[in-house]
């Protein structure tokens, strides 16, 4: 089936079958940025932006996105560099398989909340899971993060 | 023991985390050759059955099929999927495919197809006929049952280890020192506990994936997401019947291992499907097989006995332990033995120890390698032991802990005895910083105020609970690491090494400790790891090996390095070695001098025109544990049996961090994932022996919001054995959360929960069931 939609603000005319989820229509159009976790919308670390908001692209139907902005890594370079250099600097990124979805959900939290609290970072981050940091560093990292991004 | 350090011991950050949250191709999966065949796996839906008749042509037919393997069609030859050294210290009783199958989703047979699409139909296609045999599903039960699980002939052991399949037992042994009995009679107090701790999954994030193709040499080459390059090749060649120089295995990162990835799941198979069809493969496990077809931590069932005279000196443990490693016997010796070798010698002062027990088979997911690796399970019902033995003295457990247990400059005799599967290593504690990560962390935690228990709302009470543990430092006189530096011509080094970095990052320590020894900074090193084709050997990413083995051979390594380097500039300058200064820019001798820079690039342009390459490699002699003290503080509510953790303190001796930042990732990843183990990690079977908790929708792996506060400190401590003084960090921090969260809740409610998890409804009913009494 073809379908049209804007990736990272450009358009693109794909031909999709119409039971392929999202995830496996990007990466089988090489962006092998998303990293497929579980395939069964828990662990996050498939996350996209659809229009701005996050989403597990194992769960959308790629037709779902027809017309719409879908936003990956590869759209927000510079703000998952910045990212990862807080990351690095609180030891935060181990094996980084999650470290995609957390670049994504982290631009999401910044556009949704002013100075979110630390209960509010950690609700809106419940659904990115990392199986090696134990989550202190990464929150410390995101904290910090907001703060140099708020100056 | 110089403490001026300038890139150990400091902040660095890790060499290869912007790439992996910059989205770049850098996992297993990327690495997939264009064209790839898809393999999919059909897998057994009984627990327990021999194939009759397996028929695979309506599958072979379906335009797009290339190749179906069945047990028929592979080489019939056992091994271990282990994935250890040789000789290997587990049953060899495991064959590529079977005509039994062991559990629910063992192996039956692979389609190798063009798509996904089509695997799948195709695996619909094959008609397998099963004779069902009756299963074994617990392994109290196990020993002797009429239902042997390994009945076939052709499988062994590389030595003895009390493999007896025909009994069911997959491993056992004992060992005493001293008379446990004529001692625990001699005692004034003596207690006995007994709990059982379950099946913990590894839920890495990166699915277990490997891809294959030919080279253009014919040469197979694999990338794989693996913990052991050097041993996936070795064991591969064993089992193929080819030889090692016609494979190479490449390890790209990989995204979490925690041991699930010490072990073969996927290489055998792309391996046999390109070198047959001579076409790339691929497979990508799904979570459901992650979780029900790969293998779990080993479920256990541990008594202690401990005795003590009166005024608290332990005079003996007593162990036995069973341990279930379900329908293969992969890693069941050298877990099972962790539980008394890793865990029994932190109380060194006893008149006598024993230890023994037995592991079984049962048609379970298999057991394996798991970080921890029964030390986890050993520490949580001593630990929990020591509490109650504490509270039978009327003593504070940490004043206990505090006089039993193991100081600097002491040993145990345990070490001499036990070692992986075979006799182990006299060691004395050259670093034991114990005592002082006791104090510590009763400080921090404000043990004197909050030990046991405040009431702060109508049916909320806080608590604390403690534990102490010890791991250690790779394997003596087994693990060998290796590492080779070359100097290149601008003046920066090419680091070799077959460390695997599974994310914990090895790359990063690796450089950091070259750069210290010659000087430089991370950024003037370039790391290749873990590629059997370019780098050196080494045993992988275990027995927290990799700072401990193979960053004494990077430090080796760049101690020659700059001997080198000096040789070299006195030969240039025209002056003796032993006159020239080196500041890691430049070489000085009196007045003259040259520059790395220039000295490089003479090298290789000018005079004498040759490489700088160095290599060495390193063997340990003694294996230094790790020491730790952690302490928590929950907040219980009583009439729920919910609690939530709000502090943990770790105080952890892993002498010098070559890593701080690295190493409390290690210690604080491993203290949340023991914590999903003690209080949130359950596993379930049905009667039929199917994993019902096959999913992360069923399996709740610990999230943003399951502990408030981590409280992580290092340990002022210097290891002289281990590189700049370092010891290792990759385990420690997993053992002590079931402990202390059955301390702590003990201390909250009186109630003692002896099976893991310890959820709010086991807390609730012990409750009750204490109430009503």
């Amino acid at each position: 089936m073809k379908l049209e939609f804007y990736l990272n603000n450009t358009k693109v005319v794909w031909d999709v079958e119409p039971d392929e989820y999202l995830s496996h229509a990007l990466r089988r159009h090489g962006i092998l940025s998303i990293r497929i976790g579980c395939d069964e919308t828990v662990c996050g670390s498939c996350t996209v932006l659809i229009d701005e908001k996050p989403f597990l692209s194992c769960g959308v139907l790629a037709m779902k996105v027809e017309g719409k902005h879908v936003t990956t890594v590869e759209g927000i370079q510079d703000e998952a560099n910045r990212i990862a250099d807080f990351f690095a600097e609180e030891g935060a990124d181990q094996c980084s398989f999650c470290g995609v979805g957390f670049a994504l959900i982290i631009h999401a939290l910044k556009h949704e909340y002013k100075n979110p609290t630390d209960e509010e970072i950690r609700d809106f981050i419940v659904g990115n899971m990392c199986r090696c940091t134990g989550y202190q560093s990464q929150l410390k990292a995101i904290k910090a993060y907001l703060a140099a991004e708020g100056k | 023991m110089g403490k001026n350090f300038k890139v150990v011991n400091n902040k660095t950050h890790s060499v290869d985390g912007h790439a992996e949250m910059m989205g770049r191709a850098v996992y297993t999966q990327d690495y997939e050759a264009p064209g790839s065949l898809v393999l999919k796996m059909l897998r057994s839906p009984h627990a327990f059955a021999r194939i009759k008749n397996i028929d695979t042509s309506k599958a072979e037919a379906l335009n797009g099929v290339k190749c179906v393997l069945t047990y028929k069609n592979v080489p019939h030859v056992a091994f271990s999927r282990a994935g250890q050294g040789a000789p290997q210290p587990s049953p060899i009783d495991k064959f590529i495919l079977d005509e039994y199958v062991r559990f629910v989703g063992d192996e039956v047979a692979v389609v190798a197809a063009i798509n996904e699409k089509i695997a799948e139909d195709a695996l619909k296609l094959i008609d397998v006929e099963y004779e069902v045999l009756e299963p074994v599903l617990d392994y109290k039960t196990a020993y002797k049952s009429k239902n042997v699980i390994h009945p076939e002939d052709g499988i062994s052991q590389a030595f003895e280890m009390g493999f007896r399949p025909k009994d069911n037992v997959a491993a056992s042994y004992e060992m005493e020192v001293g008379d446990v009995e004529k001692e625990l009679a001699k005692c004034d107090v003596v207690v006995e506990h007994t709990a059982e701790t379950q099946a913990q999954a590894h839920a890495m994030l990166e699915p277990h994936c490997s891809n294959a193709r030919l080279d253009e040499h014919n040469r197979l080459v694999i990338y794989t997401a693996t913990q052991t390059p050097f041993h996936i090749r070795r064991i591969m060649a064993q089992t193929l019947g080819m030889p090692l120089s016609q494979i190479r295995i490449v390890k790209p990162r990989v995204g979490g291992g925690f041991g699930g990835k010490q072990q073969f799941h996927c290489e055998m198979f792309v391996a046999l499907v390109t070198l047959r069809t001579g076409l790339p493969s691929k497979m990508v496990y799904t979570r459901e097989e992650v979780f029900a077809s790969s293998y779990t931590r080993h479920p256990m069932c541990i008594t202690m006995k401990i005795g003590a005279d009166k005024d608290g000196r332990i005079k003996a443990i007593d162990c036995y332990t069973l341990s279930d490693t379900g329908a293969y016997g992969e890693h069941a010796l050298t877990v099972f033995m962790i539980v008394g070798s890793k865990v029994l010698p932190l109380y060194n002062k006893v008149d006598a120890v024993r230890f023994g027990g037995r592991v079984l088979y049962t048609n379970h997911v298999p057991a394996g390698a798991y970080r921890g690796y029964g030390a986890i399970q050993g520490n949580y019902v001593l630990e929990s032991a020591i509490d109650i033995l504490a509270e039978k003295l009327h003593m504070d457990p940490v004043e206990l802990r505090r006089k039993n247990s193991m100081r600097e400059k002491e040993t145990s005799p345990i070490f001499e005895i036990m070692g992986e599967g075979t006799k182990g290593t006299a060691m004395i504690m050259e670093s034991c910083k114990l005592p002082y990560c006791i104090d510590r962390g009763a400080e921090l935690i404000d043990w004197k105020n909050k030990y046991p228990r405040k009431q702060v709302g109508p049916h909320k009470v806080r608590s604390v609970g403690c534990a102490i543990a010890m791991q250690g430092s790779g394997i003596p006189f087994s693990d060998m690491g290796s590492c080779a530096i070359t100097l290149q011509d601008g003046g920066f080094y090419m680091v070799r090494c077959g460390a695997t970095d599974i994310g914990q990052g090895s790359d990063t320590l690796i450089s950091q400790i070259v750069a210290e020894e010659l000087m430089t900074t991370v950024d003037k090193i370039i790391i290749y790891s873990s590629d059997t084709d370019l780098a050196p050997f080494d045993v992988g990413a275990y027995a927290s090996s990799t700072t401990y083995i193979s960053g004494n051979a990077a430090w080796k390594t760049a101690i020659k390095m700059r001997e080198r380097l000096i040789s070299e500039a006195a030969t240039m300058l025209g002056v003796k070695e032993s006159t020239v200064e080196f500041d890691g820019k430049k070489f000085v001798s009196g007045n003259k001098e040259i520059s790395l820079f220039d000295l490089s690039n003479k090298l290789i342009y000018s005079a004498p025109q040759h490489q700088v390459a160095v290599t060495e490699s390193y063997i340990g002699h003694v294996s230094p544990p790790p020491f730790m003290a952690a302490y928590a503080e929950i907040e219980l509510d009583t009439e729920t049996g919910e609690y939530e953790v709000l502090e943990y303190v770790s105080v952890v001796d892993c002498g010098t961090t070559i890593n701080p930042m690295l190493a409390k990732g290690q210690v604080e990843g491993g203290i949340v994932q023991g914590f999903g183990m003690a209080a949130k990690e359950d596993v379930l079977y049905n009667n039929k022996g199917q994993l019902l908790s096959n999913s992360f929708l069923y399996y709740h792996i610990p999230t943003t919001k399951d502990i408030k506060k981590l409280t992580t400190e290092f340990a002022d401590s210097y290891e002289p054995t281990g590189p700049f003084g370092a010891k290792s960090v990759g385990e420690i921090g997993i053992d002590t959360p079931p402990a202390v969260i059955c301390n702590a809740v003990y201390n909250a409610v009186g109630v003692r929960i002896n099976t893991l998890p310890i959820t709010p409804e086991k807390i609730l009913k012990a409750m009750k069931e204490k109430a009503a009494k």
